[in-house]
Formats: C-alpha cells, structure tokens, sequence
C-alpha cells in the first residue's frame, strides 16, 4: 500500500508539472524584458550561412548605431520545412521580434493583416522599391521592410569555357542549345548543362526562370492564371519551361551526376570549369565566392534565353521581407521598428554589403553596389537599367504557387516523366493552393 | 501442444483471468478510489481525446492554422484524386510487404543460427540488435552517403569487382527496394530477438524425441521450430507490417519520396501536404492511414492467431 500512496503523489506531480509547465510557456519570451534602458530583440533568419552572417553583421552595426538595443539572432531551415516553422509560430504566438521571411505568394499565406503590423506610417517607406512593396503588401497596407538585393533567376556560365570555344551569349533557346552542343562536341569532358537534383529546389529554374519570356508572349499570363484561366499545360509559352528541362536531359547535355549532386557540387563544376551553364537563382553567387574567389572574375551570368531574341529579358525575385509579428509589444516594439528601419537605409545596406556579395541591387533608394561585385551580379545591371527586359518571377504576381513543382521538374529533369505530363500534374497541384487561398473561380 | 505456446501475445481467454474489475450488477468494484483515476483520467483526455476528435473535425475544413472553413467531405474527395497517392498508396504496401517478408525469414535464420552453440552467441545477438537502437534519421543519411552512386562507398566497393553499381536512391526503378534493404538491416534485430524467444522457450525435449526418431536438422526445423514459433511469427508480421506501413523516417531521410514522387509513401505524402499548409487535407490523409492500417492489420492478426488456436 506505501507503494501505491507514493504513487499517486507521482501522478499529481506529474500532472502539476505538465500543468505549470503548459501555463509558463507562453510567457517564456517576456521573462528578459525590464533591465535599465537596454532593449534586447531577437531576429529570426534562416540557417544558409550566408543569410547567418549578414543577419549578424546587421545586428552588429545597428548595436553600434543604437547603443542600448541588442539583436540576438535566431536561425530557422528554409524551404517548405521554414514555411512550416513561422506558421506553427505565428499561430501559437510564440513568434520573436522581427523575422526575416518571403515576400510574394509566401507572404500572402501567413495571414498578413492577422498576424502582422503594417509599416505604412514608417518614413523610410517612400525609399523602397515599387516593385517590392507591391510583393508585402496586402489588403492596401505595407508589411515588411527589405533585407538582401533583387535576385535573378538566370544562368551563370563559364566564362573561360565560353573564351576557350569562342561562344557568344545566347539570347534565344536555340543559340543557347548550339552552344549547348559545342561545348558537348568539344571532349573536353565540360558537362553542358549543370543539374543538381539532390536539391530538389535547384530544378525549378527552367520553368521559373524563363518567366519574363512568358509573359512577354502572353502579358496577361500572371492575371488569367490567379483566376484559373490560364494553364501551364496549355498554355504555348508556359509549357515551353517544361520543355526545355526535358530537352536537356533527352540531348544528354546534363552533368553525369545530375541526380544526386547538391548545390555545393553545381558551384564547384561552374567555377572550376567542369560545367559551363547553371540555371539557378544569382542568390548563390555569394556563397559560390566565399568559396572560389576566381569564380568573381570567371563567372558570368544570362538571362534564361527564350524564342525572341528581340523581347529577352530577366526574371526577378525580390529581395526577403523583415516583419513584425503583432505579438511584439512595448520597448520592444520600438527597437523592432528601429531595427527595420535601419535595414531599409543606406546604411543597412552598406552593412549587408560587408557580410558578403551581394545577390543583386538592393530595393532601398539611395543604396548603391559595392564597386567590386562579382561579375555575375555585374552582368545583371543591363537587364534592370533597359526598360521592359526584367519582370518579376511569378510567384510575386500571382498567389497561386504548387508545392511540388520542385519534385515535378526533377521528374521531368530525370526523364521520369514528359514535359507535357510534368505541365499538366503542376497544374493540378497549384488547385489545392488555390483552394486554400479561397480565390476565386477555382 | 497449447501449454507450449508461452509466447504467445495473446491474451488467455476471458474466462480463466482473473477479472479486475468484474461486472456486477451495474455497480463496478474496483480496488482504487475515483479520485485515483482522476490525473491519469485528465492527461488522457487532454492529450489523446481531445485531439483525436479535434482531427476528425479538422479533417472536414479547410484549415491554415489561423482560421478553418467547413467544406464537408472535399478534403477526402481531393485526397484521392491526388495523383501521388497511387503511387505512395502501391508503394507502402510494396514497402510494407518487402520488409515484413524479408524480417520474418531473415529473422527467423538469424534466430536459429544464434541460438545454436557458436562461439560469442551473446556478443553475436547484441551485434545483430544493434542497428535497432541507432537513430533511424542517422542510419538514413549514412546510407544516402553510402549509395551515393558516383562517390559511394558501395558503389565504389562494387567497383572494385567490376560491376557497374547502379544508382541506389536516384534511379527510380531501385530507390524504393534501396529503402527497404536498409529498413530490413535495421529492423532485422527486433525480428530476431523475437524469434529466439520464441525458439528458447520450445522444450529441449521435443527436439531430442525427434533425435530419438531419426529427424535430422531440416525434419526438426520444419516439424518443430517453425510450428512451435508460430508465435512468434504472428508478432513479427504484425508489428513490421504496421511498421512498414506506417515508415516515414527512413524514406524522408534518404530520397525524401524522390527521385520525383517514385519512392513517396502515404506518410511522406501526408508530410509533405503538411509542409505545404494543407492541414486539413493532410489530417484527412492522416484519418485515411489511420482506417487503412487498421483495415489491413485487423483481420490479419484475427486470421493468424485464429491459426494458432487450431495448431
């Protein structure tokens, strides 16, 4: 019988204990608040190294600014797996001060005018970018500040390879693919085109890639898709992403390793001369130097070529947004609005610039490239400078964005599945998003 | 033969246990006060009763976490209309059936050779049971690297001998049975550890009746070890079925359902709607898993041990 008395009291304290413990997590995040005038933020980013060490820098050189307020950094995976994380977070409440996320159909999904505070009373809002604000904004208010350049979604090339085979820049597929078929001929055991399907995400540049050349064949693309009248499937210029991802498998232009290289191994076969194309997003470029110094000089970059050579032109993604959820409250409610605006100024963007190359012009007026950008981010200036050769990348016109496109081009990359095929299952899988959204006329 | 079936999992029959808690006209007797019951009671419900209807509901909106629409029974009708879900729907039960077949055979020669007297036989079952206790998400990845086919250790093994390896987790056609092969290493242990319980508790006495009548080895084996493991047997399909039916771990740690969608399972395809922000339509697919398995494990483990009571 003492065994059974002891226990019970067991139990109860067991149950006390999940009890006290459920009660005290919330309040967890408030508890180093108070201290004499020193305000500490956190600032939640995401694990690549080199988001890491730019959010650090930042932290750096706003403490620096603003004596009295200190940024604590928090990291967070990216892809679908981070989109899980800052959901499950903004709906618990448990989200920290300010955290950096995607702007476009990402930013639409959490809820803005729910879960976060609009900046439009902000002064530094009139220096920012037309175009950015448009991808955080939602019911008519602003909310988010950019942190990181303009990225495009293009091919990077090897310079020395194209020097050596004396090849021009293609401005159309088919110049693109006779370079292709050079650089093949030659034996010197150059992989064409660089694939890397152990990120799955690397697979997707073909198809996202090459959305300026879509919307420059159907302008109202973005506008007819949102509303379901529009299909990647049917749709002449669309489909032609899909295409060229199957081409370049079916022709035997991709690296031999091409399903289970990572990313790593894409940047080495691009700056080392093993491959002499790379459809991915000019964000890499960064992590590519930190690694081969030479490939700043070495490699080049060029918009995904499509059928007129005349209409040619960039995709864009913007660059991430900085939110304040609206659970920040009180002192540091206050820093959290400095620290955006201090990344939203020149001088955030001299400080982004020190941690590393940056991936692209940055959205905030007055914010000017370091003179030594690596060529890449150089080669990207032409395309922003002549009017109607950029446009941004389709998730950022249009909510509507599947989340399997990555598996599908991996398929279709793998010669597992048809263009056409890949096309139409891509379209079905943007209708549960649709749905979700509860758009209209799906 | 019924008293030797001491491993049996299941239960004696109602009417020789001694019932705890009898009942006896309409009045319960039980040996604890209600106030006894009351914290188990609590947890109970707050952490299994409540979620378990809360996800039937959800299963019937269209929820984003921060706000969930009633559409009825769309999230199903959606669910299977999802082209993946064929795919991982045949896959599972490939993968379900593969490593279940593999763990009862390879378990049960495991068994036999380990209970026999070899020299280290303690050393030698801890050895096989060791790949159970290690991180299922680290035995994935150590595989991804070991099959990687360019740079992999087994393929550069293969190498060596001249053949050709082919690509393990990148080719469609080997990336589901390269799962199952490291499924069935790691979950081999538990099997065998079940069987030599089962095969020690079999009365020396049989195996030296049948000596007596001039059985050899295989007469033994056949006519004695496996009916008398029968037990044994039942607890090892069922628990690596639903093992394998329900297997996530592994097959996100190495392909992540890839290359494309050829080796995705219902669990991966479930996750990756999570990931995605269906979350009703992923607790529907979690509802359809939870009636699938139940729909194959029930009357599979009703047939087998209605076997066993026939021996």
């Amino acid at each position: 019988m003492r065994i059974g008395t002891r226990s019970t009291a067991l139990a109860v304290f067991a149950a006390g204990t999940l009890i006290l413990s459920a009660c005290s997590a919330g309040s967890l995040g408030s508890s180093d608040e108070g201290g004499s005038g020193s305000v500490s933020i956190t600032y939640l980013t995401t694990n690549q190294d080199q988001d890491v060490k730019e959010a650090e820098q930042l932290a750096k050189d706003f403490t620096a600014k603003n004596p009295g307020i200190t940024v604590k950094v928090e990291t967070r995976p990216g892809g679908t797996e981070g989109d899980n994380i800052i959901k499950t977070r903004l709906s618990t409440g448990d989200m920290v001060d300010v955290f950096n996320y995607n702007t476009g159909s990402l930013f639409q999904a959490i809820a803005p005018p729910k879960n976060l505070l609009p900046i439009d009373d902000q002064p530094y809002i009139g220096d920012l970018d037309e175009n950015f604000k448009k991808t955080v904004t939602a019911d008519g208010k602003v909310y988010g500040a950019p942190v990181g350049g303009f990225m495009g979604g293009a091919v990077l090339y090897s310079i020395p390879v194209y020097t050596k085979l004396g090849l021009k820049v293609p401005t159309t597929w088919s110049e693109f693919m006779a370079n292709n078929a050079k650089i093949k001929a030659s034996g010197d055991g150059v992989a064409p085109v660089i694939q890397t399907y152990g990120e799955t995400w690397t697979s997707q540049l073909f198809v996202l890639g090459d959305f300026h050349n879509v919307s420059a064949a159907e302008p109202d693309f973005a506008d007819k898709y949102t509303k379901n009248e529009a299909k990647y499937a049917t749709s002449p210029a669309a489909v032609k992403g899909f295409e060229h991802t199957q081409q370049v498998h079916d022709l035997g232009y991709e690296n031999k390793d091409f399903a289970s290289a990572k990313l790593p191994d894409g940047l080495k076969m691009l700056a080392t001369g093993k491959g002499a194309h790379y459809p991915i997003l000019s964000g890499v470029v960064a992590n590519m130097i930190a690694t081969y110094p030479d490939a700043a000089k070495t490699v080049g970059l060029f918009a995904l070529p499509g059928d007129d050579a005349a209409k040619n032109g960039l995709t864009l993604w913007t660059p991430g947004g900085l939110y304040i959820p609206t659970t920040t409250t009180g002192d540091k409610l206050e820093a959290a609005k400095k620290f955006l605006a201090f990344v939203a100024s020149p001088d955030g963007c001299k400080s982004q610039s020190t941690a590393g190359a940056p991936t692209g012009p940055y959205a905030v007026k007055g914010c000017e490239l370091p003179a030594d950008v690596p060529q890449a981010i150089k080669d990207m200036q032409p395309y922003l400078d002549k009017p109607g050769a950029s446009s941004l990348a389709l998730e950022f016109l249009s909510p509507v964005k599947g989340p399997s496109l990555e598996q599908i081009t991996v398929e279709v990359g793998s010669g597992i599945r048809k263009a056409k095929d890949g096309a139409a299952r891509y379209d079905e899988d943007v209708k549960k998003q649709a749905q979700q959204l509860g758009l209209a006329g799906w | 033969m019924k008293s030797v079936t001491i491993t049996s999992i299941r239960p004696r029959s109602r009417s020789d246990a001694t019932p705890a808690a009898p009942a006896a006209g309409g009045k319960f007797y039980t040996p604890y006060s209600f106030w006894f019951y009351l914290p188990t009671a609590v947890i109970y419900s707050v952490l299994f009763l409540v979620p378990t209807f809360a996800s039937f509901y959800y299963s019937l909106t269209r929820w984003s976490l921060f706000e969930s629409k009633f559409i009825g029974l769309d999230n199903f009708v959606l669910f299977f209309q999802e082209p993946a879900l064929v795919k991982g729907f045949t896959n599972t039960l490939i993968f379900a059936v593969v490593t279940s077949g593999s763990k009862v055979v390879l378990g049960l020669l495991l068994a036999v050779l380990l209970t026999s007297r070899i020299v280290g036989r303690g050393y030698l079952r801890s050895v096989v049971f060791f790949p159970v206790l290690v991180s299922t998400i680290g035995v994935g990845l150590l595989f991804q690297v070991l099959m990687n086919p360019e740079q992999g250790l087994i393929n550069g093994a293969l190498g060596v001998i001249g053949i050709d390896g082919p690509g393990w987790l990148t080719d469609p056609k080997w990336a589901l049975m390269s799962i199952a092969l490291v499924d069935v290493w790691k979950g081999v242990g538990l099997a065998t550890l079940i069987y030599i319980a089962g095969i020690v508790s079999i009365p020396r006495e049989y195996m030296e009746a049948a000596r007596v009548d001039g059985a050899g080895s295989w007469e033994s084996f056949r006519r004695i070890v496996l009916p008398l493991s029968r037990p044994a047997t039942v607890t090892v399909v069922i628990l690596s079925l639903i093992g394998g039916l329900r297997s996530f771990e592994l097959i996100w740690a190495m392909t992540r359902g890839g290359p494309g969608f050829t080796s995705d399972v219902i669990s991966s395809v479930i996750y990756k709607q999570y990931q995605a922000g269906f979350y009703g339509l992923s607790t529907a697919g979690n509802v359809i898993l939870f009636l699938v398995v139940t729909a194959i494990v029930l009357p599979l483990s009703w047939f087998l041990n209605r076997k066993e009571v026939n021996l």
